[in-house]
């Protein structure tokens, strides 16, 4: 009965959802208040009903009701409740409830923050996301229904992959998806801006705290799935370029250079069409991200069912919404204006050249995840495009990317001098280059690479002190930390997210300069070294968990004579799908984790072991937190609020008609 | 300058840099591409040599070997028409088995066995990953041997 309830639910969803599509859009069109009321309603009920169909899955789940199809395939009875919540989204039809779910979950955020907004544009906005709801409402009910029954209902589930039953799965994919789902408020401002043909600084700082949101969450969401390969695959890599990793972090890239195309859309009028077009892209990416993974064309650890009615369903999804925003961009676009005029040293110009090198970097992953797809699909061979290349791209691209992230907040808007930057910063570029060029020698080791990566990490520790210093210098204080409050919040949230990138990079340069793996063949009683620690396999002994069996070996792990810790790897079957998996021992540190897997047992209670000492690894995530964590910060800043509360008309910069084109 | 003939300068300088961005880009793609074949295509010599690329297929029953130190492994990867010898060094991964799909990537030794860099078989036991499916559809196709039933996705079963 309660599945039944759910899939009327998303039926009544569908019918609201059409409602909320239309009318308003209509309205705000031909000025017709009471129909323009009924975006507002017509979200909220939506979000109810969608939050029942996903309470029934959840219900369902949590009852063990195996006479679902969709629960018998991803559960099992012997399944722990929390993986069985889970396992709402293990799969195809679940995760697109989720996506669904997530989206008028951001609806509903729309409607109960947006009473500043006119209400032609928040009756435009709430539209277009209905519109997308729609879309995934009627793929959903036709071929990817949740709720359908299997009669007779089977005697138990065929269980969660092994390999999602972990913690990283109940998180992971709800943050990525937050983040994901979160472009289309972005994307549906940008709409409802072209259908306007009004794009002004106030649309900009009305857009800016959604997308920044939208960001944060992407980047926890990311982290979080490269942290989970790391740990649970057993293989001790964080990224692997996998085409779904790729899937993920194109949106990524796009919704990144957004963010600051917006800052100078919101400070100076500029980048307007550049920045819908940004809005547009991170939006398809976004969906372009979910066909990918979802519709199982991938062979990845993600891919699930292959079903072409699927595929042929988001690709044609796809090409609506892409290829409809698109034409509605060239329509519209002219109207929209393109925003003051400024000189290429400028903040401006820097903050182009930036987003001109995120998007060639997006478009160099696109290249690398879509051409094999291409050639199979004109069946031309099967091919896939190596890691190395995404290296050998992505830092060149990137390199200059960073230099400007330290000298951009340093300087002018409208025209900068470029002397002058330079003598502002040439202590910062000094100590950086000086310590990038000693510090590999005292670590003992020199590669340009690793040079490099400490020189750009270093470089924006500090231009981000000599921008600080600067900024406090100008506000008005009796005391330090008056001057240091005095600073608004979005400009601290802005060094922190990029001192994040900085920590980012240092482990990403510590991890490849100085990591060290060993796979060996380790008998009981036998010792290994790897970077200065010394492992000393115990054997292993047989542990019964909830739904698995494993083998635990014993690793003691000393330095210098000294016990370091123990570490407890597991190779563990689960008989349901007959799966082995492999449980990674890892102990982690500020400065290196030390990592153990088993791999194969061999005769006589030896095993075949691999083992890791990875220096600086967690950087790599906590980069990413700090970068997500200054987005929180800047989101918080005053002027969102008293935007909000005053529901002031945000003052537009005069800007002169453009003579020439930015975008 | 005057200002119009700096902005030329600027576009100028844009266009260069993005050109030669572009090359970069398209030659460390074009060198990457790591290309598919199947062991009737590594029989018939149509591989690159000195080039890495994968192989795909079905690993052949018993023919897992060990060498003493734990760590090099011999097995035969077939599309039940041929039989390529693959050696690798390393561990293996957790869905590998004999009888199972597997796709290897390295190059291909003098000797004819092909020396893996990497194993793939990160997919659960009722999934062949497509590659490794496709040189059996393929073999199958070309009736060189009449061949046992194959292991492909069922619909409706989420694989890893």
């Amino acid at each position: 009965m309660i599945p039944e309830i759910g899939h009327f639910a998303l039926i009544l969803a569908l019918c609201v959802a059409i409602v909320q599509g239309s009318l308003p859009i209509y309205g705000a069109a031909v000025g017709n208040s009471a129909l323009m009321a009924v975006a507002k309603p017509a979200a909220r009920a939506q979000f109810l009903l969608v939050l029942i169909a996903f309470c029934s899955l959840g219900y369902a789940f949590a009852e063990k009701d195996f006479s679902v199809l969709y629960v018998a395939a991803t559960s099992n009875s012997q399944l722990p409740l929390h993986y069985r919540l889970a396992a709402i989204w293990g799969a195809h039809e679940g995760s697109l409830l989720l996506w669904t779910f997530i989206l008028t979950l951001w609806m509903f955020a729309v409607t109960l923050f947006s009473k500043h907004l006119p209400e032609t544009m928040r009756s435009r906005i709430l539209g277009v996301m209905g519109l997308v709801s729609v879309g995934f409402l009627l793929f959903m009910l036709t071929v990817s229904n949740p709720f359908e029954r299997l009669i007779p209902a089977a005697p138990d589930g065929r269980d969660l992959n092994p390999l999602l039953q972990d913690p990283g799965m109940v998180i992971h994919p709800p943050m990525l998806y937050m983040g994901y789902v979160g472009f289309s408020v972005a994307f549906a401002f940008a709409i409802a801006a072209l259908l306007g043909g009004n794009l002004d600084a106030a649309w900009a700082r009305w857009s800016r705290p959604w997308t920044t949101v939208a960001w944060c969450f992407l980047t926890v969401g990311i982290a979080m799935g490269s942290g989970w390969a790391y740990y649970e695959l057993g293989w001790g890599g964080w990224w692997f370029w996998d085409p779904v990793e790729n899937a993920s972090f194109m949106p990524w890239l796009a919704g990144t250079a957004l963010i600051h195309s917006l800052a100078v859309t919101d400070k100076r009028g500029g980048f307007k069409v550049w920045t819908v077009l940004l809005a547009i892209m991170a939006f398809s990416l976004s969906l372009l991200g979910t066909f990918l993974v979802r519709s199982g064309v991938l062979t990845s650890v993600h891919a699930f069912a292959t079903d072409p009615k699927r595929g042929l369903f988001i690709l044609m999804f796809l090409a609506v919404v892409i290829g409809g925003s698109l034409a509605l961009y060239a329509w519209r676009a002219p109207r929209v204006g393109l925003g003051g005029s400024f000189s290429m040293v400028s903040r401006e110009g820097m903050l182009l050249a930036n987003n001109v090198l995120l998007i060639a970097a997006m478009g160099s992953v696109l290249l690398g995840t879509l051409y094999p797809l291409f050639l199979d699909a004109l069946d031309l061979g099967k091919i896939s495009v190596g890691p190395p290349y995404f290296d050998s791209v992505f830092a060149p691209l990137m390199a200059p990317a960073i230099f400007l992230m330290g000298v951009g907040p340093l300087a002018q808007w409208k025209k900068a001098d470029l002397p002058d930057l330079a003598r502002r910063l040439k202590w910062a570029l000094g100590v950086s280059v000086v310590t990038a060029l000693v510090l590999p020698f005292v670590m003992g080791k020199w590669t340009p690479l690793l040079s490099l990566g400490l020189l750009l990490a270093i470089w924006i520790v500090t231009t981000a002190v000599v921008t600080l210093r600067e900024r406090l210098a100008h506000v008005t204080g009796d005391n330090f930390s008056d001057r240091m409050g005095a600073v608004s919040r979005s400009y601290w949230g802005m060094l922190l997210a990029h001192v994040g990138v900085a920590v980012f990079i240092v482990g990403v340069t510590m991890v490849k300069g100085f990591e060290t793996e060993s796979d060996v063949r380790m008998n009981v009683g036998e010792t290994a070294t790897i970077g200065g620690y010394t492992f000393r396999f115990d054997g292993t002994q047989d542990v019964v968990g909830p739904n698995y069996t494993a083998a635990r070996g014993t690793f003691h792990v000393s330095r210098d004579g000294r016990d370091t810790t123990i570490l407890y790897p597991e190779k563990r079957r689960y008989p349901v799908q007959n799966q082995v998996m492999t449980e990674a021992a890892i102990d982690p540190g500020l400065l290196r984790d030390l990592y153990v897997s088993l791999g194969e047992p061999l005769e006589d209670g030896a095993w075949s072991v691999r083992l890791y000492h990875k220096p600086f690894v967690d950087w790599i995530w906590g980069g990413c937190l700090i970068m997500a964590l200054g987005g929180a910060l800047a989101i918080s800043d005053r002027r969102y609020r008293l935007a909000r509360r005053k529901q002031e008309p945000a003052v537009a910069p005069s800007t002169r008609p453009a003579r020439r084109k930015v975008a | 300058m005057k200002p119009r003939h700096k902005r030329f300068v600027f576009i100028g300088l844009g266009l260069l840099a993005l050109g030669v961005a572009t090359v970069l880009v398209l030659n460390a793609f074009q060198s990457n591409l790591v290309f598919f074949f199947t062991p009737t295509q590594v029989a018939s010599g149509e591989v690159p040599q000195g080039r890495s690329f994968r192989i795909g297929g079905m690993i052949e029953d018993g023919s897992l070997v060990r060498d003493s130190d734990g760590l090099t492994v011999h097995f035969i990867v077939t599309d039940t028409a041929k039989r390529v010898p693959v050696t690798y060094k390393g561990i293996l991964p957790d869905l590998f088995k004999e009888g199972k799909g597997a796709v290897a990537q390295g190059q291909l030794g003098a000797d004819g066995t092909f020396v893996a860099s990497e194993v793939l078989a990160k997919h659960d036991e009722n999934y062949m990953p497509p590659e490794a499916a496709e040189a059996l559809a393929k073999a199958k196709a070309s009736g060189a041997q009449e061949s046992k039933s194959l292991i492909v996705p069922e619909s409706k079963k989420d694989s890893l």
